[in-house]
């Protein structure tokens, strides 16, 4: 079943040069414990892989595995030994949360110190992609980093066009060493323009096209803060904003957003950066919108998991950890600042140039929720994959630093395109039908940021993507989505639906109840916490039998048209045409799904159970629809080849009478294998 | 549009519920305006008597040039009606047709200012609605607004609305004598012949808030039952809620026994909850107060089962709270809904001030407790508070809820609202005469019907394809059941019903909601049959705000109703290509057995999707040789 290299077993395994840190790769008699009742606790083994931890459960019929990589991994904690053993605390950037006990305090530390290691890794060569081979050729592989193509994007917006153009003027990295090579400029913006703006700016990024609106010429540029001090100027940087703006001649001005605290910003000034002066740029409305910057967002990340990991807590611990966590403030003000610009280009036809202060992660995350709002493109599935890669990964946001793929300072770390990612689900729960792509499509997108499975996150810019050659050592995360999009298909998506047109214009008014929760992506692993039938999945079961069903009516209806044909000519040929009839009808009773109570009061465990004829075991069956799908990373992390995990959840009750044999099946709600 | 229709001195008739509470629903609205002149002459003979009743109330009929600012719409000018028993405003615009039909009933609280001599009301409505009205001239709306005040404050039972209303349709089922308990015995007699029928409280003499018959266990006689009643709060003896097939195990309800600080008992009570018992095992009593409480209402005469006389039940204390504390926290619930800031921060802190949730997680997870006794630790369980008429009701339900696939139809759902409320004497007109914007703050007003749909929501949301009502089915008794023009949410008992003669002089809620017509809007388009017991989550990240009521009229809802349609056209569409697949297929049989070709027809068998099981009959199947 484990296809892995258990660790040792390979000398050939490009990562032996970390075996020598692995103490333990094989600890038996260890226990998983469940986070929501304590009282289901797995006994199994816990193997260390080059790549994995895996938690191998004893119970002979399932055999179920919890596969956890190791890039997953953001906190290890051992705790003080009890008399059953030592609990380690593995959490994950996925957020998953696993509590394993290991008899012997001895392993547990070897465990331990061998996992601080493996889950910081120093090279990117040590990173899963560089191991993972999903059997793909050459070409295939080749293929999947093209399926993605910005210039193609580009052309699609309408460019280049009379006012924007490709500019070359970093195509070696020259001018600013965290953009990619192929910039949009407004074409009345010289080389000479662009060089000196980019001077006048932060870390040299100097203001470029993000988005661009064909229907009134308006765009979304983004940029870096300028270095103004207190009053310096640049007038290169002040001819850059007016080309953006006069590539846009059906408006008279530019909106130039900030999207730091008007307190942030100002403080930039005394170390000689800082925001636009209105008096020196001509014809700019300036603007702040407050998001909070990177270190804030951690720590009410921090806060937010810290209140899903209270045990059983009540309502009010909930709400109270939620309100002081501060999440929902900061994603509606990432919305806010989303909302106004996507207004701004729409309603007003007016360009704005967004910027922090780096501009790699509040301006990534307002471009492209704006993008999201403006252009139903980019809610389609592709569109989406399409709009990370152009404002987040071509335009240099840090994802090695972000999401600590190589071990690293923990102050860069925060949960930037978590949010963006946030913003989007947000959305999907008020346009319902807005979306080509469903929720599990976010969180394998979000899954795979920091499972560095794929290539396409790793390094902080495209420059580093290019020496590291990871085109040539990694596939893309792209083709394998769209190679399972049927699993990430939202069935009530229409492309003619009306809200797939245009403009989404979410409320902004008093509806601070929108924002809600997520606890499909906080709350991930714990599905007991989550509805017991899936909507979607259901839908999507309909969908499916019903296009088999227009299929079979088209057959049907050949079959007749000949049948009558025939009789008509008196012929009586023995039709050996088979029925298709069995392959058809029952595609969706996939549903299936142990439910079992939870601990609703404590009291009962004092209270010896009586009836024999109950085992220890709660457990019911009942119907959902919570198909697994083998790209489920949940089930395993390289879809392709591991079949170590079965999808035991097809396992459907025939429904029908009341009788007790039938939920009382397996236990069968612990089946689904927990992680990667 | 003639507006002269519309006086005092006849009623209109009233448009079905859906559109007496909607705005802007035009093509509704205007086939009720036909509707009207066609049986005018009918209508005239019925309301002239409740005209007289109320024109000395309704000073001021009408007021034109009145604009109307409803939520989420831009304002309107029109013309105010005033009629017995309806606030009816009317558009101008001619091709639009906007009527707003309200019920007084509907209305919790009228608010008035003034800004020189154009007056404003705000009304706020018990379905949580606010809307406001710009009235010309400050007498006019002086008039009005006192009348709407006295018209919606009627203290006669009988002049309310249920008495003149005369269906405009054509009833086919009486709902009066849909759920007898007559029927649910019958159910009851096909598994077990352990219970029998009282009818000791056929003049509600034992028992003044409980229904004639009663189901309790057979060996118990009714001169027992008599001694039962007298020990417990209010005469409410152990009566039998739920059998559950799948064991034999039982829940009964009941009121504290009147223990008192003696300790008093009743051998009787004890013979009676112990009937239920088989041997060898035990049962629990879930006591929805907390032990605190119970021990306190021994001072009042109550209490509690002592150990000592029931050694073979062991006592749960889960508190659920009661009266104001409900009232207060949907007060507050409203407020934070309403509330107009945009700051995140305070819109938590104050739906968690609220305690709203706090109340639904107590409920669920006391119900989810007495079905986990039932199902899993096969245990008979016993459920009260102090008086069973309210969380006792809140927990037996939801329980039933939990554990059986036949209150998750619609008319299964039907029956236990008849069964666990209507019939167990949960006192409607007390709890839901005011509703959240209520000034009056009265002790028995108490919003604990709303949450027990609120839990049912809860559980419809966990488990989306198990239920054969939508969330509108639900909505719709929220607002039944505080103004409604039938008669079923009336009354405090079926004492009370009785006396008010509400089967002969009003219609029944669910002679109309059973009408295939309106069962349509009610249904779950992803209702699958699953006949297994459903275990909902109650930890906070499982519980979400029903945004469906609290939200309704705050938040956009276009896009959440289109999601809905949607869903519709995909199920729907799939049942045609159902249909006409096997239509074909029923055809081509045909064509083939003529022409003696059998053999090769065995594998064609009907499409049957799981999900249509039962609503479309193909168990006749026409390929089979007969």
């Amino acid at each position: 079943m484990l296809y892995m290299p258990v660790i040792g077993s390979s000398s050939l395994h490009p990562l032996y040069n970390c075996y020598s840190v692995v103490y333990a790769n094989k600890v038996e008699n260890v226990r998983l414990l469940d986070r929501v009742s304590s009282r289901k606790a797995a006994l199994g083994t816990l193997y260390l892989t080059a790549t994995h931890v895996i938690f191998v459960e004893n119970a002979s019929e399932t055999r179920k595995e919890t596969w956890v990589l190791h890039s997953q991994i953001s906190s290890i904690e051992k705790q003080a030994t009890t008399a059953t053993g030592c609990p380690l605390l593995i959490r994950c950037k996925n957020f998953q949360v696993i509590q394993l006990i290991i008899p012997q305090e001895r392993d547990c530390h070897d465990v331990y110190i061998s996992l601080i290691r493996l889950a910081r890794p120093v090279k990117y060569e040590e990173l899963y992609c560089f191991s993972f081979n999903p059997k793909l050729d050459k070409e295939e592989r080749e293929q999947g980093w093209k399926f993605v193509d910005l210039n193609e994007e580009y052309n699609r917006m309408g460019i280049p066009n009379d006012y924007w153009q490709i500019s070359d003027v970093n195509r070696d990295y020259g001018v600013c060493d965290s953009y990619p090579t192929e910039v949009y400029v407004p074409k009345s913006a010289t080389a000479h323009i662009i060089v000196g703006s980019s001077k006048f700016r932060s870390r040299r990024r100097f203001p470029a096209l993000s988005y661009y609106c064909k229907d009134n010429n308006a765009s979304i540029c983004r940029s870096s803060q300028p270095l103004s001090g207190f009053s310096a100027r640049c007038l290169e940087d002040e001819q850059m904003l007016q080309a953006i703006r006069k590539a846009n001649p059906g408006s008279d001005f530019l909106y130039v957003v900030d999207t730091r605290p008007k307190l942030n910003a100002m403080a930039n000034r005394a170390a000689g950066k800082g925001y636009e002066n209105e008096d020196n740029y001509s014809n700019i409305k300036f603007q702040f919108i407050g998001i909070e910057n990177i270190h804030v967002m951690r720590n009410s990340l921090q806060k937010m998991l810290e209140v899903c990991e209270l045990k059983s807590p009540s309502m009010s611990d909930f709400l109270w950890g939620l309100e002081n966590s501060g999440w929902l403030k900061h994603i509606k003000a990432i919305m806010d600042a989303g909302i106004f610009i996507a207004k701004a280009v729409a309603e007003e036809g007016v360009s704005v140039l967004v910027h922090c202060s780096d501009g790699w992660d509040r301006t990534a995350q307002v471009c492209s929720v704006a993008s999201l709002l403006l252009d139903p493109y980019y809610r389609t599935m592709k569109g989406f994959m399409v709009l990370i890669e152009k404002d987040w990964i071509s335009f240099g946001h840090k994802f090695n630093h972000r999401y600590g793929n190589l071990d690293g300072d923990p102050k860069e770390i925060s949960p930037v395109i978590d949010q963006f990612i946030e913003c989007v689900w947000q959305l999907m729960e008020q346009f319902p039908c807005a979306f080509e792509f469903n929720e599990r499509f976010l969180i394998h997108i979000q899954h795979h940021i920091y499972s560095c499975q794929f290539g396409n996150f790793l390094c902080n810019s495209q420059k580093e993507r290019r020496e590291l050659k990871i085109q040539e050592r990694t596939y893309s995360l792209w083709a394998h989505l769209w190679k399972n999009r049927a699993d990430y298909l939202n069935p009530l998506y229409r492309s003619n639906h009306s809200q797939t047109q245009r403009t989404l214009y979410p409320q902004m008014t008093p509806c601070n109840f929108l924002y809600k929760f997520w606890s499909g992506m906080y709350n991930r692993f714990e599905k007991g916490l989550h509805p017991r039938q899936s909507v979607t999945d259901y839908l999507m079961a309909v969908k499916e039998e019903t296009q088999q069903l227009e299929e079979e009516l088209e057959v049907l209806g050949e079959r007749l048209a000949n049948l009558q044909k025939m009789q008509l000519n008196g012929n009586k040929i023995q039709s050996k045409q088979q029925d298709r009839g069995k392959q058809l009808g029952l595609s969706a009773s996939t549903n299936s799904l142990a439910n079992t109570p939870q601990e609703y009061g404590s009291d009962l465990k004092s209270f010896p159970s009586r009836s024999p004829s109950q085992g220890d075991e709660d457990s019911a069956l009942i119907l959902t629809q919570d198909n697994l799908k083998s790209s489920d990373p949940d089930l395993s992390a390289n879809s392709d080849q591991e079949s170590g995990v079965e999808d035991l959840s097809c396992r459907s009750p025939s429904g029908g009478g009341c009788l007790p044999s039938e939920d009382s099946g397996k236990d069968s709600d612990e089946a689904v294998c927990l992680a990667v | 549009m003639d507006l002269s229709r519309f006086t005092a001195q006849h009623p209109p008739p009233a448009p079905p519920p859906c559109t007496r509470l909607r705005w802007r629903n035009s093509a509704l609205h205007s086939s009720a305006i036909e509707n009207h002149t066609e049986i005018q002459g009918k209508s005239l003979t019925v309301t002239r008597t409740s005209g007289e009743q109320f024109a000395e109330l309704i000073k001021t009929p009408r007021a034109d040039n009145a604009v109307l600012h409803g939520p989420r719409c831009p304002a309107v000018r029109g013309t105010l009606c005033l009629t017995g028993h309806h606030l009816i405003f009317s558009s101008r615009r001619k091709e639009g047709g906007e009527e707003l039909w309200l019920l007084h009933a509907n209305i919790d609280c009228v608010e008035k200012r003034f800004v020189g001599s154009l007056g404003t009301i705000v009304i706020k409505c018990k379905d949580l609605r606010i809307i406001q009205l710009d009235i010309p001239g400050m007498e006019e709306c002086l008039n009005i607004a006192s009348s709407i005040e006295a018209l919606s404050t009627l203290d006669s039972i009988t002049l309310m609305y249920p008495f003149f209303y005369r269906p405009m349709f054509e009833v086919v089922e009486d709902g009066w004598r849909s759920y007898l308990p007559e029927q649910e015995f019958e159910l009851l007699s096909s598994v077990t012949d352990e219970w029998r029928l009282s009818c000791a409280n056929k003049d509600f003499s034992v028992c003044p808030t409980y229904p004639p018959v009663v189901i309790i266990p057979k060996c118990i006689d009714d001169e027992a039952l008599r001694k039962v009643a007298v020990f417990r709060y209010g005469g409410r003896f152990p009566v039998l809620s739920y059998y559950h097939k799948k064991n034999g195990m039982v829940m009964m309800r009941s009121s504290q026994p009147l223990t008192g600080t003696n300790g008093r008992r009743c051998k009787e009570d004890e013979k009676l909850i112990n009937a239920t018992l088989r041997p060898g095992k035990r049962g629990y009593i879930i006591d929805t107060r907390s032990l605190n409480v119970a021990q306190q209402a021994r001072a009042k005469g109550g209490g509690f089962e002592q150990e000592v006389y029931y050694p073979q039940w062991r006592r749960i204390h889960k508190c659920i709270e009661r009266f104001n504390i409900l009232q207060e926290s949907l007060i507050k619930l409203v407020e934070a809904c309403n509330d107009q800031s945009h700051n995140m921060d305070r819109w938590l802190s104050k739906l968690e001030a609220s305690n709203w949730l706090t109340h639904i997680k107590e409920i669920l997870t006391a119900a989810c407790l007495a079905a986990q006794c039932i199902d899993r630790e096969g245990a008979s369980v016993l459920v009260h508070g102090s008086d069973g008429t309210d969380s006792t009701l809140q927990v037996t339900s939801l329980a039933q809820i939990i554990l059986d696939p036949r209150c998750r139809t619609i008319r299964g759902f039907e029956a236990l609202v008849v069964r666990e409320w209507l019939q167990a004497g949960h006192p409607f007109q007390l709890r839901c005469a005011q509703s959240a914007y209520s000034n009056t703050k009265q002790k028995w007003e108490a919003p604990v019907f709303l949450l027990f749909l609120d839990c049912v929501w809860q559980i419809l949301r966990q488990f989306p394809c198990s239920f054969e009502f939508n969330e509108q089915f639900l909505i719709m008794l929220f607002e039944h059941a505080y103004a409604s023009q039938f008669g079923t949410f009336l009354g405090n008992n079926e004492n009370e019903r009785s006396k008010l003669k509400l089967t002969q002089k009003t219609m029944s809620l669910w002679s109309w909601v059973n009408r295939s017509e309106e069962l349509a809007r009610f249904k779950n388009p992803l209702f699958e049959a699953n006949s297994l017991v459903i275990w909902p989550s109650v930890a906070p990240q499982s519980l979400q705000l029903w945004e469906g009521v609290f939200l309704r009229w705050n938040r956009p809802s276009k896009f959440l109703d289109e999601a809905q349609e949607e869903v519709l056209n995909i199920i729907n569409y799939n049942r045609e290509l159902q249909a006409k697949v096997n239509a074909l297929r029923r055809q081509l049989a045909e064509l083939e057995t003529d022409d003696r070709m059998q053999e090769n027809l065995t594998d064609s068998t009907p499409v049957r999707a799981p999900w249509l099981r039962g609503s479309v009959d193909l168990n006749e199947n026409p390929l089979l040789p007969s």
